[in-house]
């Protein structure tokens, strides 16, 4: 039940669209205040728990309480209290940025004065007084993200809902938006964001699960996730069979790859730990062709979770 | 909880979207007259010699036909506006505003009565043009300042009324390219009626229904009060069918709204 402290909960969500099962038996808490990542691969259902949990479609089963009150019963309690940001952008194209603004203002009912300063604010806060004027069908996809954003916080919702914030902007956009975000929760707004990027999640959430066809797969902080797959190893290749044999022997705990000359080091990824390692190579007088650090990140979880092919991300230095 | 205060100003808030988007583009409204004032000259310039002599009147020819078929070049400007507003629906429920719309604590009718408000003022707009262009081709009306609020109230009222109905149709249709074809029938049925000929000329089955479809009582309550024809039960039974098929509509639409789920 919800606590006072908590501003989404739910327990046993479930959803299915005619015979295809969405979302099976999902449990999730969000403390107010906080950043919470949902993250999965297309069609995991991040979109249908987002849908659901803004009044835009109804669960099958499950305890839901938004802000405090239940979706499906109470939708324009939780509508008053949210922010919506969609993956396809909720702007009106023939209108300007401004006076898309407007249009929220009015929506939320602010009085004249009030919906003006607040329009005012908004236009600048986002960057986007020089367009302010223009039709929003001009927009590059940044700025109409931006605008979306400030459309959502026109009504100063408490719960802000992100999905997919930054699909298809470009890194400079995306951090700007990363910026945005990082603001709101420092004005104790709670936001609760889709992302299929790792590093999104990584930046942003303080609380992080992992959809994988409508199952959580894991839950928790974004170092609790990084622990849960094996820690950091060195991988060093060498030139013929005659090297390989001579490290692997010296180096206790080491793996060999014979096919293909290598040998995997276990290693916490610090600079003291390399140079040690190095050390003793050269000590022995082994020649190491290539070295590659392997330390894990969310992609290890990411994709260890989500079963999908492994494909690690190796640095070469 | 919303309340009535707030269901009229988010409707009002809506329709200004409506009429911001007319204002952006009016190059829309002039196409929606474009469609009548053609049909129209077509009728003037190639049928209306013939078909005048056979209304049979004084003058007879031309002259004579511009005062028959204004009426019902009118009613075709409404039914072309309504169908324009289901292709606007269907179109704004494909788009991620609506979605926003929907998770905001607003009046659940408002969206699509702004739609349909919108769509009545262009269509008074777009029937404007219409009879400016039947005045410059010959139409002259004998309507006094009653007369013409008289055509303004029934035009509304008819423009309504099938307005909701193509915002019903433009939302069950499902696609962009269904709402487009699905209210056509509208543009015809001025034709199986007395829109374009007298039903009296017109044979058994086909004379049966243009006296008993819903265009024929208001194209006859036009063009009594525009032309000074007797209108006799017409008037009631125009309204009595306008109000029925927006009632229709509304309801239509509105299930409709609140059943349709986003993608």
């Amino acid at each position: 039940m919800t606590t006072p402290s908590s501003a989404i909960t739910v327990t046993g969500l479930r959803k299915s669209f005619g015979t295809h099962l969405v979302l099976d038996g999902i449990d999730l808490d969000v403390p107010e205040g906080s950043i919470f990542a949902m993250l999965g691969p297309n069609g995991a259902g991040k979109t249908t728990t987002v849908q659901i949990l803004s009044t835009l479609l109804a669960a099958d089963a499950g305890e839901l309480r938004v802000a405090g009150h239940d979706p499906a019963r109470h939708p324009d309690r939780v509508r008053a209290a949210i922010g919506v940001t969609g993956q396809f952008s909720a702007v009106d194209n023939l209108l300007t940025g401004e006076e898309n603004l407007r249009l929220m203002a009015d929506l939320r009912h602010l009085g004249r004065r009030e919906g003006r300063n607040r329009i005012t604010e908004l236009l600048d806060r986002f960057d986007l007084v020089d367009a302010a004027r223009k039709v929003a069908s001009t927009y590059s996809g940044g700025m109409r993200r931006r605008l979306d954003l400030a459309m959502t916080l026109v009504g100063e919702p408490r719960i802000i809902f992100l999905d997919e914030p930054t699909t298809g902007l470009d890194p400079r956009s995306r951090r700007t938006m990363w910026r945005i975000v990082r603001d709101l929760v420092a004005d104790g707004v709670t936001i609760f964001l889709t992302t299929q990027y790792l590093e999104e999640a990584d930046q942003l959430a303080n609380r992080i699960a992992v959809l994988d066809s409508g199952k959580l797969v894991a839950e928790g902080t974004p170092d609790q996730l990084k622990r849960m797959v094996p820690g950091g190893h060195v991988r060093l290749r060498f030139a013929d069979a005659f090297a390989l044999d001579a490290a692997a022997r010296r180096l206790d705990g080491s793996a060999r790859d014979d096919d293909a000359l290598a040998l995997q080091v276990p290693t916490d990824g610090s600079v003291r730990d390399l140079r040690a390692l190095l050390d003793r190579l050269d000590g022995e007088s082994i020649e190491v062709d290539t070295l590659s650090v392997h330390t894990p990140d969310l992609d290890d979880v990411f994709l260890a979770l989500t079963g999908q092919a492994k494909q690690k991300q190796e640095t070469l230095r | 909880m919303t309340s009535l205060s707030y269901a009229a100003g988010d409707s009002w808030t809506m329709l200004r979207r409506n009429l911001l988007h007319m204002l952006r583009y009016p190059s829309i409204t002039v196409i929606l007259a474009g469609m009548p004032v053609i049909f129209l000259l077509l009728f003037v310039y190639v049928f209306g010699g013939t078909l005048g002599a056979g209304l049979g009147g004084t003058s007879g020819g031309r002259a004579e036909y511009v005062e028959y078929v204004a009426p019902g070049i009118i009613l075709m400007a409404v039914a072309a506006a309504a169908q324009g507003a289901a292709l606007s629906v269907a179109m704004d429920m494909n788009e991620g505003i609506v979605a926003r719309f929907r998770t905001m604590a607003i009046s659940r009718a408002a969206v699509l009565t702004g739609h349909v408000v919108g769509t009545v003022v262009q269509t008074m707009i777009a029937v404007g043009i219409v009879l400016g262009v039947a005045v410059l081709v010959g139409f002259r009306p004998t309507a006094g300042p009653v007369e013409w609020l008289g055509t303004a109230g029934m035009v509304a009222l008819v423009a309504l009324a099938l307005t909701w109905l193509c915002v019903a149709l433009g939302m069950a249709s499902g696609s962009v390219e269904n709402a487009s074809n699905v209210p056509m029938p509208l543009v015809l049925l001025p034709f199986f009626g007395s829109g374009f000929v007298p039903t009296e000329t017109l044979p058994g089955g086909l004379r049966w229904f243009a006296e008993h479809q819903p265009f024929t009582p208001v194209i006859e309550t036009l063009r009594g009060l525009l032309t000074g024809t007797p209108i006799g039960s017409s008037g009631p039974v125009a309204v009595l069918w306008c109000v029925g098929i927006a009632a229709v509509g509304y309801f239509w639409a509105r299930a409709a709204y609140h059943r349709a789920s986003v993608r």
